[in-house]
């Protein structure tokens, strides 16, 4: 565990240089987009035609949708150009790998990093949400670890499959027929169940749906034991994700 | 520290296979604390699969390795506490700056931040990067980043210090001061094992070293051991014109008991070059340049294998 925070540690050094940029794009990303599709598209959505679960607004609807999403793309960014950068470009795990820190110090270390990293882009979101009044009740506060789980559920597997890869030639793929249709179809915008059936099913498969569902679930209320089913999908595929980044990150490592 | 003498990495019969290939093929030597061990050898002789499995970067695929008393697959941690390690490819953290680089690596040692910082400024001071603490280490110049990466292998006070090809890809300047800097190590005591395809760094490094060829140890001993077993006192090097170089075959015989005739030049192995020439000059052969000099651990190569170190 010490082993992990040290890596924690590591990436906190390097992030002080560039925290500035980040911090606050994690502020205006959600208030552009909400502004943008919550308020102005939103008005255009007649309530009594788009019947939303709770009888929500669009604008509530949206909101933790896009916190879920906002959670993938931080977990898939942070799980891809700098692992490759430091197992294959830069060599920086093959330098950590010479001391007596370990192989799981380095993954687990890699993860509690983008936990803190998921946790400052669902704080700053839950604050844009409070401005906006979109949370019904305290509970928001539980979107923070929901948007820590999420991300990590998609980081931990991604990881995994960087530590393998030479190049970052197919993160495009990954992105384009991974990252983009669960952003368009696991209920950010629209409930699945506007999906035809075989899709539907799809989109239930999916993290992000499993990630929408439990931070839409703690915004909006009201409590629901299908939480548990969400989180233990999320939990599930974490824990299958860490034992496989082990897999391919001490394969890589020692050969 | 240890005493002189005493053995610090032990290997038997140390094999290291990927696949069907075989990279290093049952070798044994063992290197005593306080020593200057070399692995010498062209590129693919089996040398960095050598230091890895050393460093524990790498699984043994069979024999024996001791690397202070301890076996890499039981105890890799404990060794990797002892060792510095500087790869033959710098791989700092270059979004950091240089003095970051030493604490943070200290901190993988869980060696105390207060001890780490005056370990920091002894080594900066020590490896002439002072000036530079705070600078980015992507500024620094390759000699400059392979000091650092020198630096930073002993932020752990290692037992032995693990060198791949310390000085390669350096310009001649940059590597006099490497060279410099780890002869100041040799003579506080350290224990270095570095591996290079450099013959003049073997010589001027190593007490001893290993010749290693396609996998295989071919010879070992000191540098002036190997030169008097492998080849004479001097060598005379001679070039000549395409057309005579022709007809040199057979003539040269009288001159010395080996002559090799290399792509660009003829080489006479003699214990006395001046006399040698004397004899060629007799011969009538025109010539466009002559060189007598010292025999070097290349040509010691070049007797055991047939071929240069570096192709």
């Amino acid at each position: 565990m010490i082993g992990a925070i040290r890596m924690v540690q590591r990436n906190a050094l390097v992030y002080r240089h560039v925290w500035r940029g980040s911090v606050f794009s994690s502020f205006l990303q959600p208030t552009l987009f909400l502004l943008a599709m919550g308020v102005g598209l939103g008005a255009m959505i007649d309530p009594r035609v788009a019947a939303l679960p709770g009888g929500v607004s669009y604008l509530e609807f949206l909101a933790p949708g896009l916190l879920a999403a906002a959670a993938m793309q931080t977990a898939t960014f942070e799980s891809t150009y700098p692992v490759l950068g430091k197992m294959t470009w830069h060599h920086n795990y093959d330098a950590i790998s010479a001391t007596p820190m370990r192989t799981s110090d380095l993954v687990l270390g890699e993860l509690m990093w983008i936990a803190v990293r998921l946790a400052t882009v669902g704080t700053a979101f839950v604050l844009v949400m409070t401005v906006f009044g979109i949370p019904r009740s305290a509970r928001v506060l539980m979107a923070v670890p929901a948007t820590i789980l999420t991300g990590l559920a998609l980081a931990a597997p991604v990881m995994a499959y960087a530590a393998t890869r030479k190049n970052s030639s197919t993160f495009n793929v990954l992105y384009r027929f991974g990252v983009t249709p669960m952003f368009l179809f696991s209920g950010v915008f629209f409930p699945i169940s506007r999906l035809p059936d075989p899709l539907q099913r799809i989109a239930w498969g999916t993290p992000l749906f499993h990630g929408v569902e439990l931070v839409r679930g703690v915004t909006l209320g009201p409590m629901s034991w299908l939480w548990l089913v969400h989180a233990g999908y999320l939990t599930g595929l974490t824990g299958i994700g860490i034992a496989a980044a082990l897999r391919t990150f001490r394969r890589r490592l020692s050969a | 520290m240890h005493p002189i003498g005493t053995p610090l990495i032990h290997a038997r019969d140390l094999t290291k296979r990927f696949g069907d290939f075989t990279a290093v093929d049952r070798i044994s030597f063992d290197v005593c604390a306080g020593e200057a061990f070399g692995f010498l050898g062209p590129n693919g002789a089996g040398k960095t699969s050598t230091m890895r499995m050393i460093a524990c970067a790498s699984p043994v695929t069979d024999g024996d390795l001791l690397v202070l008393g301890m076996t890499p697959q039981a105890q890799a941690s404990r060794i990797k506490a002892r060792l510095g390690v500087v790869p033959q490819q710098d791989n700092l953290d270059t979004e950091i700056t240089v003095r970051e680089n030493l604490l943070m690596y200290a901190r993988y040692f869980d060696i105390e931040r207060q001890v780490a910082s005056k370990r920091a400024d002894e080594l900066l001071d020590f490896v002439e990067l002072s000036d530079r603490a705070d600078a980015q280490v992507e500024s620094l110049s390759g000699g400059m980043k392979r000091r650092l990466t020198i630096a930073r292998a002993l932020v752990n006070e290692p037992d032995v210090i693990l060198l791949d090809e310390p000085t390669t890809g350096l310009d001649p300047q940059a590597r006099h001061v490497v060279w410099e800097r780890l002869y100041q190590l040799k003579r506080r005591g350290a224990t270095l094992l570095l591996t290079t395809h450099y013959m003049d760094e073997a010589e001027r490094l190593c007490d001893r070293l290993v010749v290693m060829d396609k996998a295989r140890i071919v010879a070992t001993g000191s540098p002036r051991e190997l030169i008097d077993k492998y080849s004479t006192r001097e060598v005379l090097e001679l070039r000549c014109a395409d057309d005579v170089r022709a007809t040199l075959d057979g003539r040269l015989g009288g001159v010395a008991d080996r002559v090799e005739m290399l792509p660009d030049r003829v080489q006479i192995y003699t214990s006395d070059g001046e006399h040698a020439l004397q004899l060629v000059h007799a011969l009538g052969i025109p010539l466009e340049s002559a060189v007598v000099r010292r025999s070097t651990l290349e040509d010691v190569f070049l007797r055991i294998t047939g071929r240069g170190l570096i192709e």
